[in-house]
């Protein structure tokens, strides 16, 4: 069963109706015994990243989430489902889930923002999940764009006036910042290629961050809305 | 036939210029009309979603001709189906009052809500609406008819109500509101198929950091390709040029290709 992440950011339920034409099963999982049972994890978000990391520490999802990625359960973050996943985001100074070094910055650029509409994806990385994604159109809608300390995490790249990451990938994890499930037919293929990929791997920890650091989150700005 | 991959990848590297039919929805039919008489029905929403969307749409647009609240379950179950059943993202408008209409609507599976008439009278809306729900998808749409060579009047009520408020200003009051885009109509052009408003549409674009969508007055594709060119839109709505078969959707974007806009 696939997980989807629900912690009451929008879209989860494009989500859901992307992978039911798939005739995919999947779960709402609001509380960290789903993500302790599912096979695979959808981690999917629109909005702004603090009042996101604060819904998922009131469930206890935050950790759920770190321990799952720990194990090695196949993980697919879509676009704020991405920016949490490293170590804070300037978007409101939130404190995310640091399973991967880096932060989530405003995208340095002379273009129009909010960075809305279809754009392409370049230079992919070779994972399974984004097999034949080179070249295709994704639909974006983003100002913040996450930028990994570790180069290697770098599956894709997309240029809106500077070019910048959008896909990430490693082990048994992969996070985009477009909206695969609002990406037409290459959006529905990728989503296929996860579910598939979900279900011939072997969990593969991620190498990143062997341990959560759980202090910090306790220390950090833990409480902000 | 498509050039290899490769060859695609070093072509495109920006983004896109989006392609947006509109349809006009009347109690769960798509219709055209002039000025809310005579409406003629042109099918099912649901199923002409799906065409547009199989054609080469980027977006689409539903707005809610009715606006009548008892209509309005007609169209949230439209909403539903189309969220089941198109994987492209669209925008729902038309008498859109509060945040809880705009909650309903996007739970039904809308990407974004367009708000108008409400956000001039109440422009709290805006802010509310951002703040809950994300700027991304909250549509600020603009009616604005020539008063001057380079001014335009906000109008509201269907294009029948002046509002009194410059449209540039207005379109700089949304952003500041939270706005995540601009869907801009000139009311002079609507319905003439003569051209977009290139000056008005431009004024905009380039007041406002945000994309704006231009709407009112497609009669060719050329007219798509003016406005998102000169007209510095970075979408253009259409309606009926869609619909009615003269232009369909893939030769209109072939057309805007061959012309040297970016599109999909």
């Amino acid at each position: 069963m696939i997980a989807l992440v629900d912690y009451g950011a929008g879209n989860l339920r494009s989500v859901q109706n992307a992978l039911d034409a798939l005739e995919v099963e999947s779960a709402i999982a609001s509380e960290p015994e789903d993500l302790m049972r599912a096979d695979a994890i959808i981690f999917p978000g629109v909005g702004a990243a603090a009042p996101a990391m604060e819904a998922l520490r009131t469930r206890g999802l935050d950790r759920a989430l770190v321990d799952a990625v720990h194990r090695g359960t196949p993980f697919l973050g879509i676009c704020l489902g991405l920016q949490l996943l490293f170590d804070s985001s300037a978007e409101d100074g939130a404190s995310c889930l640091r399973i991967f070094g880096g932060t989530v910055e405003r995208l340095p650029t002379r273009e129009k923002l909010p960075h809305i509409g279809w754009n392409t994806l370049e230079r992919m990385a070779d994972h399974p999940v984004l097999n034949g994604m080179e070249g295709e159109a994704m639909y974006f809608v983003h100002s913040y764009v996450g930028v990994p300390q570790d180069r290697q995490l770098v599956a894709a790249k997309t240029t809106h006036g500077v070019p910048f990451v959008s896909a990430i990938a490693a082990g048994s994890m992969v996070a985009v910042q477009f909206h695969p499930e609002r990406s037409g037919t290459a959006g529905l293929k990728l989503l296929e290629n996860f579910v598939e990929f979900a279900r011939v791997q072997r969990p593969t920890p991620s190498p990143y961050r062997a341990l959560p650091q759980r202090g910090r989150h306790v220390a950090g700005k833990g409480g902000e809305g | 036939m498509l050039p290899a991959r490769g060859e695609r990848d070093r072509e495109q590297r920006m983004l896109f210029k989006r392609i947006i039919p509109c349809l006009d929805v009347a109690g769960g039919r798509v219709v055209k009309g002039t000025h809310f008489r005579e409406l003629r029905d042109q099918g099912d929403p649901v199923a002409m979603a799906r065409t547009y969307s199989e054609q080469g749409a980027d977006e689409l647009v539903f707005l809610d001709i009715d606006a009548a609240p008892q209509q309005r379950a007609t169209l949230i179950e439209v909403v539903e189906r189309t969220a089941r059943e198109v994987f492209i993202p669209f925008t729902v408008g038309g008498g859109i009052r509060d945040v809880d209409e705009i909650r309903r609507l996007l739970r039904a599976g809308a990407d974004k809500v367009s708000i108008q008439t409400a956000a001039v009278q109440r422009p709290d809306l805006i802010t509310e609406g951002a703040r809950l729900f994300g700027s991304q998808c909250i549509v600020v749409a603009i009616d604005a008819k020539r008063e001057a060579d380079d001014r335009w009047q906000v109008y509201t009520h269907g294009g029948r109500q002046p509002s009194g408020l410059d449209a540039i200003e207005w379109a700089r009051a949304a952003e500041r509101r939270g706005g995540g885009e601009i869907l801009l109509t000139s009311i002079d052009a609507d319905g003439t198929r003569s051209g977009y408003d290139l000056a008005l549409t431009r004024a905009v674009a380039e007041a406002v950091q945000i994309p704006v969508i231009a709407s009112g007055g497609a009669g060719h594709p050329r007219d798509l390709a003016a406005v998102l060119t000169e007209g510095r839109a970075d979408a253009a709505l259409a309606a009926s040029i869609f619909h009615e078969g003269a232009f369909p959707l893939r030769q209109t974007k072939q057309y805007l290709k061959d012309h040297g806009v970016p599109v999909r």
